[in-house]
């Protein structure tokens, strides 16, 4: 009784802004709104991915004609490139900030970012986050976050360049790498944009928790929510983690505290232990909301409903949990006692056992279904194989003594792009054209689409499968020109052949650029429901309104009831009354009611 | 294209071979697994395309098979890891009696390797560095006490399935036994900064005696 | 539509807590896992390095901090009054002992500011290069220069870093309880809707709480 009017008191709050007519300002930049608050997270990482795939190619050039000018690169100044070839300080730079931007400015955002804010309140049948504010608060955290990192590498000394990880006591003081403002707000944008998940987490948390539509039990959420709700935990907790290891670093860095630094008796594994304690979870973050977008597509494509949802749903939690008693598996070789490293090798190992949970039961989705082959279906089916190659190549690093020989080699470069871009981005991919007609009204254009995803498949595959072998011949990662060691000149060859299959994959990609813009503006007008889907985002017209449904909407059923016997159509949408008698009733959980007693509307 | 094989470049130390081997475990593993999984995979779309008026089964799932593949998967996995234990405290913490000792000591950009003296014992003032040179015999395992003097990089030793981090602050113990005298390249495989890419040494293994008179060699020349 | 959707995004029925509470909470188990990595990190750093971390109460001033550690659960105290009288609808009563939180909590902030002062004068600093602690009393009595030093670097910067990070979450705290006093005057606050008293108090419990296990670990073992 006295909560319920406080909700009112605190929701008038939170929503004042909207009874009255928007300003362009309420409504486009400072939008409350979490549709809005998605689409600028789509922006601000499809230009973050661009540039981390501009960093990657610069790196390209120099691992395929070491030492070359850059063509058209005469202009970088002579700290960087001078007269277009680029500098080993500068290298490390590309890597870092490569890393960097791809993993929390690129995949982070779009996967947590984008996907999170637009599908979680449609997907359980709420008008909004439950705190729009807070929501706003998390994007505009985000982009001083990200300013503050490209501006990075204009500043004195450079960027970053002690890589992603940026270990101790390399990063911990600018006398090793002649790098100190530049890892200073290297650590500073990091603290930012921890402060902008955390933002989002708590939001999503809160939102899916509480927020879900009568009827829409915790068993007939869409895996994509459950997946972004098991993400959100899972940042809540690892990002703090991070926050307190990079804060110390920057004390390190600047007043000169010894935490990481052994001269006055500081201890660099610490860092190491930090952050990996946060950076595997990490990984999961960037893989999770993927296996989700996967699992709605291929049930909406195939028409059929996804093959063991609770199992599903267990393996997205285990996974959530394994997730943090495993990230010695990165410290293998670092001097940390060998006995941990056994049994960090098993808990790894463990992990597999879910994620073939998953890989299984996406390959049972597809047995007996109906595949239509659409460019959201085909990036999809990319993630899939993708990421079992990945997933497999982490069984090698896993293996303790296996990983002596292959650690912080190209071995280790395949897998990450292997999960990463095979995985998550390929995810992306697919969500991003899936979900574009709700975003904007209109669908992207299939042929281009098609032809964007066979090129980027083939040429992916071109440039990342041969770094395995790069990886077995004993090349190292984060190495300038290989051709300082003698046993590595005969794979220059291949370092070219690698580079130059970069440079098409990255032209390529302006075909899904010019797709995606010329759709927004010209794309064939989409209804309410393209896709023949059945969860609640397509119940409402596409881009949905403000305050997203008329009303609450009821929940009848799970989301996966495609070809249905008893359903008229070969899709069961969940916001459905069943017919009179009909199969599935209502579940017993909460009634429609709109709001408690003691609310007037 | 030539070296694309997934075979691994021969390796020249006692526990080479055991690695080797396990990663030949898992590739074999893995490879079926790959096969089988993508084979199914190709198999479905090709199989259950979208045809005219087609329709797909109603069906959410199979918990026998599920079952059936989670135990075989947790099964396969940590069998693996039981299986490799063993190997994994044989390189990392076994080290062998006897050994032959020396210290190498990382720092940007090169490695100095400190030979015992007359007495035999490093850490005693008559020892004798080198820089960039790691010298060892045949059939006698060789104890390094690695060490770094600023950041950490990482000590590898590619045909010798050797890989180790060095710390500053720490001395951390690495051990192997060459099988086949010959000259080997020590690298660096972690990031340390710009110089990272060419902090590169040299290993020579001497067959037992030519390692003798190297000595021998090596400690008049430091004498003077 | 105002209204509409206020009431719309009520928590699902059934929710036994709003949403606000509950992001507090969920917010909570954040801030947990914060202070586990800095309690961490020292636990490791000390396990590792004992030399460098002196007796309990030759550097630190055990008994200031005692002291300030009851003012700050008397704050708490207070807190819980504040929120008593609210739920009564006792206006008067919410003003007067959430004034009397700020001015505990302001109290506590103080004497960390002033501890930390003569801390900085005794070469008590979290700058490595420049630490040189002689331990309490040496410094007033003039023989700073010839004093053994106690301890080592990260005696200096674990303290500060622990204390420091929970000071600054006092002090955040004080700023809230000042808006929300300052929201009580203008009678925001009801026995209808305690929400904002309420997750005030959520937060400042929690700050208290954190303080208590990091004096007992920092200062008393
Ligand atoms: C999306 C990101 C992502 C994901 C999902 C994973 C998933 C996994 N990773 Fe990966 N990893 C990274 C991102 C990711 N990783 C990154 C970025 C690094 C490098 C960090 C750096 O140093 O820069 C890294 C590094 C890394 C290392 C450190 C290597 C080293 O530095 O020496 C290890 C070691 O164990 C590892 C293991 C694994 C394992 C076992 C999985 C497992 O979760 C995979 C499980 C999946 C499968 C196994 C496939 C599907 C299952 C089946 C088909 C069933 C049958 C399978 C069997 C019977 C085996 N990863
Ligand atoms: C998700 C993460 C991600 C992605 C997508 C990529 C993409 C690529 N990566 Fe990266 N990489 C990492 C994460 C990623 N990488 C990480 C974490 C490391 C370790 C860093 C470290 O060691 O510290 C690494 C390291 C790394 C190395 C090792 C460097 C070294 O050790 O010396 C190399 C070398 O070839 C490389 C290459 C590439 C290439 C060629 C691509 C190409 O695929 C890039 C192709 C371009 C794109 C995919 C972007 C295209 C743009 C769009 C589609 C958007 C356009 C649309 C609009 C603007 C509307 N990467
Ligand atoms: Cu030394 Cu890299
Ligand atoms: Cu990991």
């Amino acid at each position: 009784m006295s909560t319920t009017e406080a909700v009112v008191q605190t929701h008038l709050d939170e929503h004042g802004d909207h009874g009255h007519e928007q300003s362009f300002l309420r409504k486009y930049i400072f939008s409350t709104d979490h549709k809005t608050i998605a689409k600028q997270f789509l922006f601000m990482s499809l230009f973050f991915l661009l540039v981390g795939g501009i960093l990657a190619t610069m790196m390209r050039w120099q691992l395929g004609f070491p030492s070359q000018p850059m063509p058209g690169a005469g202009g970088f100044p002579d700290t960087m490139a001078p007269g277009g070839i680029i500098l080993p300080e500068f290298y490390n730079s590309l890597v870092t900030m490569h890393g960097t931007i791809m993993i929390f400015f690129a995949i982070m955002p779009l996967l947590v970012g984008l996907f999170g804010n637009l599908l979680i309140p449609l997907q359980i049948g709420a008008p909004d986050m439950a705190f729009p504010r807070l929501n706003m608060a998390s994007f505009w955290l985000a982009v001083p976050a990200g300013l503050l990192m490209l501006a990075s590498f204009f500043v004195e000394g450079g960027a970053a360049g002690a890589g992603w990880t940026s270990y101790a006591p390399l990063s911990a003081s600018g006398e090793w790498t002649g790098v100190y403002l530049g890892q200073q707000l290297w650590l500073l944008s990091l603290t930012i944009l921890g402060f902008s998940s955390l933002a989002g987490a708590v939001n999503y948390i809160t939102t899916v928790i509480s927020l879900r539509a009568p009827g829409m039990t915790w068993f007939r959420l869409p895996l994509t929510t459950w997946a972004l709700f098991i993400t959100a935990i899972l940042v809540l907790l690892a990002i703090p983690i991070l926050t307190g290891a990079l804060i110390m670093l920057l004390f390190d860095q600047t007043i000169g505290t010894g935490f990481f630094r052994p001269e006055v008796g500081g201890e660099p594994i610490l860092w190491q232990h930090l952050f990996w304690f946060f950076g595997h979870p990490e990984v999961y973050i960037l893989i999770l909301p993927a296996m989700g977008i996967t699992s709605d597509v291929l049930a909406n494509r195939a028409r059929k409903p996804i093959f063991g949802y609770h199992a599903m749903v267990l393996a997205i939690i285990s996974i959530g949990f394994l997730g943090w008693i495993v990230w010695g598996h990165h410290m293998f070789q670092s001097g940390m006692n060998p006995l941990l490293g056994t049994s960090f090798m098993i808990s790894t190992m463990a992990i597999a056992v879910p994620s073939a949970i998953k890989t299984f039961n996406w390959l049972g989705t597809l047995h007996r279904g109906d595949i239509h082959f659409d460019t959201p279906m085909l990036h999809a089916l990319a993630f899939v194989s993708m990421f079992i190659i990945g997933g497999l190549s982490g069984i090698f690093m896993a293996n303790t003594p296996v990983d002596i020989y292959i650690h912080d080699t190209y071995f280790i470069v395949a897998h990450i792009h292997y999960v990463l871009f095979g995985g998550s981005l390929f995810a992306i991919f697919a969500g991003i054209t899936f979900w574009f007609p709700k975003m904007f009204g209109r669908m992207m254009h299939e042929g281009v689409g098609k032809v964007h995803f066979f090129l980027t498949f083939i040429l992916y595959n071109l440039v990342f499968f041969p770094m395995h072998n790069l990886g077995l011949e004993g090349m190292m990662r984060r190495i300038y020109d290989p051709n300082e060691y003698e046993y590595l000149q005969p794979l220059q060859p291949l370092n070219t052949f690698i580079s130059v299959a970069v440079f098409c994959l990255i032209t390529v990609q302006v075909l899904f650029a010019g797709n995606f813009i010329w759709s927004i503006f010209r794309g064939r007008k989409a209804g309410s429901n393209p896709w023949k889907s059945n969860t609640l985002e397509w119940s409402v017209p596409s881009p949905p309104p403000h305050g997203n449904f008329d009303g609450m909407p009821t929940v009848y059923r799970g989301p996966y009831e495609y070809s249905h016997p008893d359903a008229a159509d070969d899709h069961w949408p969940q916001h459905l009354p069943p017919p009179r008698g009909g199969a599935s009733e209502p579940h017993p959980a909460p009634a429609p009611s709109l709001a408690p007693e003691g609310v007037a509307p | 294209m030539e070296h694309l094989s997934w075979l691994l470049p021969e390796s020249f130390s006692t526990f080479g071979q055991e690695i080797d081997r396990l990663y030949y475990v898992i590739l074999w593993i893995t490879g079926i697994v790959f096969v089988l999984t993508e084979g199914l995979l190709v198999l479905f779309l090709f199989r259950y395309r979208h045809r005219e008026g087609g329709k797909a089964e109603h069906s959410h799932g199979n918990t026998t098979l599920e079952m059936l593949w989670t135990a075989g998967t947790a099964v396969l996995v940590l069998g693996l890891a039981v299986a490799s234990t063993s190997v994994w405290h044989h390189v990392k913490r076994n080290v062998p009696e006897g050994a032959l000792e020396v210290i190498v000591t990382a720092k940007q950009f090169e490695w100095t390797v400190t030979y015992p003296g007359a007495d035999g014992l490093v850490g005693t003032d008559d020892d004798f560095n080198q820089r960039n040179t790691l010298n060892a015999p045949t059939a006698r395992p060789i104890l390094i006490h690695l060490r770094s003097e600023d950041v950490i990089h990482s000590f590898f030793i590619p045909e010798m399935r050797v890989k180790q981090d060095a710390l500053p602050g720490r001395s951390i113990r690495v051990w192997f036994e060459a099988t086949e005298p010959g000259e080997y390249v020590i690298g660096c495989a972690e990031l340390c900064g710009l110089g990272h890419y060419r902090m590169q040494g040299r290993l020579t293994v001497h067959a037992t005696d030519a390692y003798q008179d190297w000595l021998e060699g090596a400690m008049a020349e430091a004498a003077q | 539509m105002s209204i509409a959707s206020a009431t719309e995004r009520l928590p699902m029925p059934g929710m036994k807590v709003y949403n606000l509470k509950l992001g507090m909470w969920v917010f909570l188990l954040s801030e947990i896992m914060f202070f586990t990595g800095l309690i961490g990190s020292y636990i490791i750093l000390r396990f590792a390095h004992p030399e460098h971390f002196a007796e309990p109460g030759v550097v630190l001033n055990v008994p200031l901090t005692a002291f300030n550690t009851f003012v700050l659960i008397c704050s708490s105290v207070t807190m819980v009054k504040a929120f008593a009288a609210v739920e009564q609808g006792d206006q008067k009563g919410l003003r007067r002992w959430l004034l009397a939180t700020i001015v505990l909590g302001t109290f506590f902030v103080g004497v960390q500011a002033v501890e930390y002062s003569v801390l900085w004068s005794e070469g008590f600093v979290p700058i490595a290069e420049q630490y040189h602690a002689v331990g309490r009393g040496a410094a007033h009595a003039g023989e700073a220069a010839t004093a053994a030093v106690l301890g080592g670097p990260l005696y200096g910067a674990t303290f500060y870093a622990m204390t420091g990070f929970h000071g600054a979450h006092v002090s955040i705290g004080v700023l809230c309880l000042i808006f929300v006093y300052l929201r009580a005057r203008k009678g925001a606050y009801s026995a209808g809707s305690v929400g904002g008293v309420e997750i005030m108090g959520l937060y400042w419990h929690f700050v208290d709480l954190v303080w208590i296990i990091l004096f007992t670990i920092v200062y008393l073992i």
